[in-house]
């Protein structure tokens, strides 16, 4: 357990592993190093979740400036929804429930990519826009009451193998793979020229709105699997299930490292910047501080961080 | 000091020619959708009628100028809504009893936001992120100050915001008279197109012997004094405060700058249409309801309201081209 903790937090260095990794100290130096390996596991738990819908985020960010999705929280209850529905809190049918889940993501992807392109909106328009419809379709099918999920999907989520989670075991598994694909698809290298130049990126022959496209369906995808896995984390679909991901989704990828101004991302910060936010919540929750102030420190320390992260990216476009 | 007048002459005059058009695309909305309540509900074509469906309207309308100047900036503010929920919570505690407290905690407010906005420049930071970390201060300022919603707001405010002004009603009155105020300093003033300009093409601003750093601490403040006034008019309106009072107007507000033809990439923007963006935004719920929409369906009607409004933007430009 804590050998994993510090393989992560040694890993390729970022600022947010190293903020995390202080939050974790100070934290278990405040209420005593009896529970680090538990708080570590809780954050990565919840960090799994952040990291994916962080992930997807990404890839809308790195396509090119002024691209974000601002539809995720509804696309994720919207898809926990519907893979409730479909499950009906059956073992046997948690396969067909996840290809579901999927699909609403990689439907709702690319209606987001399709308004932007077709009726020439800005990206946080087009995704806010579409987030309304989500959010009537998810009220219309799940309404007040929470949707319960599969037994094993449940199991899934909290279950260890020989004092390791799954989950987010799984949850690095994406990230490697995000990497790679990053780096050596064809896929990758196509994105990343897109978001630095479109034009330059059309002119010398790449399917420009392909690639955004295939980054917006990967995006609404991969809030799905979020949703999806989520509600089997936290006993089920709720209405309010995906709010905090909204900002999260966000400022984990901002503080991972990717450049608002498109055109660069980092996968492995992400993880950095979501531990760092869970064991920040921890760290202030241990302090028994009021709300009012616990709100306040985390706005203070994600500007501080985001003040600090050399900013490689942005001075090359000045 | 000729060169750059000529050119900011001619920047005017198209951004003027411009704007027609900008400003046309959410006035025809908002018309047709008046004329829609007005053909199913007659009786509301009336004083008391537009009152009650402008009402909300009128913060929405100052938080959404506060946000143009923001865009305007090549920027995007995150932290509107909380702030004039900050604002609102520091009213009713304050205003009426201790005055004096009350504005010297919206000056210092202002000057904070202004600072944050000079922190995003010299830091060149993503306006985005600063801005969201900015919404957590304000709201934990507010939950700080009022941790349960309550209170209320000074009798001379709930009494000006229910005033019943000669002609047509309050509500119609602030929006015609923030809309030709915004119109002078920010489309017609000689400082438009600088100001524009600092968003646009800031080298080229900073060439002509401008300090972007003063117009950006001029800008931020500005839109924290139109973020403010929006708290005090929501305050008068709803009487009582709340640190979660208005979350949805930051998107709401963007929404509105869009609507009314600005853009994100900064200097083109229309306080006209963005003022007609926010009477259009606030009377599309009305709207719904008047035509029985469903409750659960109401949020996602207004999301394609938005999109059919904003499929206009691509017909006008097709046929301007």
């Amino acid at each position: 357990m804590n050998s994993r903790g510090i393989r992560l937090v040694t890993a390729p260095a970022s600022f947010g592993f190293i903020a995390a990794f202080v939050m974790w100290i100070v934290t278990a130096a405040y209420s005593g190093f009896g529970n680090v390996g538990a708080m570590l596991s809780a954050a990565l738990a919840f960090g799994a979740f952040s990291v994916l819908i962080g992930t997807g985020q990404m890839l809308v960010i790195a396509s090119g400036p002024g691209n974000i999705d601002l539809s995720v929280p509804w696309v994720l209850t919207l898809a926990a929804y519907v893979s409730m529905t479909v499950m009906h809190e059956q073992n046997y049918l948690a396969l067909p429930g996840l290809f579901v889940a999927l699909a609403v993501g990689a439907v709702a992807g690319a209606l987001n990519f399709v308004a932007i392109a077709a009726l020439r909106l800005p990206p946080i328009i087009a995704t806010l826009a579409w987030s309304f419809v989500y959010q009537s379709f998810a009220f219309n099918l799940g309404g007040e009451a929470t949707l319960k999920p599969p037994a094993i999907l449940s199991w899934f989520t909290v279950q260890r193998v020989m004092g390791v989670q799954i989950m987010p075991v799984v949850v690095i598994g994406v990230t490697l793979v995000t990497m790679i694909l990053l780096r050596r698809s064809v896929f990758g290298r196509h994105l990343l020229a897109t978001g630095q130049s479109e034009l330059a990126a059309y002119l010398s022959g790449i399917e420009v709105r392909q690639v955004r496209l295939l980054a917006y369906m990967l995006c609404g995808t991969l809030a799905a699997l979020t949703g999806f896995l989520l509600s089997g984390f936290s006993g089920g679909a709720a209405l309010n299930m995906g709010d905090t991901y909204l900002m999260e989704s966000i400022a984990v990828v901002v503080l991972g490292g990717t450049s608002v101004a498109g055109g660069q991302a980092n996968a492995v910060g992400i993880w950095g910047a979501a531990l760092f936010f869970n064991l920040m919540a921890t760290m202030l929750n241990t302090f028994h501080l009021e709300a009012g102030v616990r709100l306040m420190l985390t706005g203070v320390l994600i500007i501080l961080i985001v003040s600090v992260v050399p900013r490689v990216a942005i001075q090359n476009s000045k | 000091m000729s060169e750059p007048a000529t050119a900011s002459y001619s920047a005017v005059r198209r951004s003027w020619l411009r704007d027609t058009s900008q400003v046309s695309l959410p006035v025809a909305a908002l018309l047709m959708m008046l004329a829609i309540i007005f053909w199913i509900r007659p009786s509301a074509f009336s004083y008391f009628g537009f009152t009650l469906l402008f009402k909300l309207a009128t913060p929405l309308v100052f938080a959404s100028l506060s946000q143009m100047l923001i865009i305007m900036l090549g920027d995007i503010d995150l932290s509107n809504g909380s702030f004039v929920g900050l604002i609102n919570c520091v009213t009713v505690l304050y205003l009426g009893d201790w005055p004096i407290v009350a504005i010297l905690i919206y000056l210092a407010t202002i000057a904070v936001y202004a600072g944050f906005g000079l922190l995003i420049y010299q830091r060149q930071l993503p306006s985005i992120i600063v801005t969201l970390g900015m919404s957590f201060i304000w709201l934990g300022a507010a939950i700080i100050l009022l941790p349960s919603p309550g209170g209320s707001a000074p009798e001379w405010l709930s009494n000006l915001m229910s005033w019943r002004s000669p002609l047509v009603p309050l509500p119609i009155w602030i929006a015609v008279l923030a809309a030709a105020a915004g119109h002078l300093v920010i489309t017609r003033s000689s400082y438009g197109p600088v100001l524009r300009g600092a968003g646009a093409n800031p080298r080229a601003v900073e060439r002509a012997g401008w300090s972007l750093l003063g117009i950006r601490l001029a800008v931020y403040s500005a839109a924290g004094f139109l973020a403010a006034v929006s708290g005090l008019l929501l305050t008068g309106i709803t009487t009582s405060g709340d640190p979660n009072i208005a979350p949805a107007y930051t998107l709401l507000g963007v929404g509105a700058v869009i609507l009314g033809g600005g853009s994100f990439k900064g200097g083109v923007v229309s306080p006209i249409g963005t003022v007609a963006g926010a009477l259009t935004l606030s009377l599309a719920g009305s709207l719904l309801s008047f035509l029985q929409v469903p409750p659960t369906w109401q949020i996602g009607s207004q999301g394609i309201i938005l999109f059919l409004v904003l499929a206009g933007r691509v017909l006008i430009s097709e046929r301007e081209s």
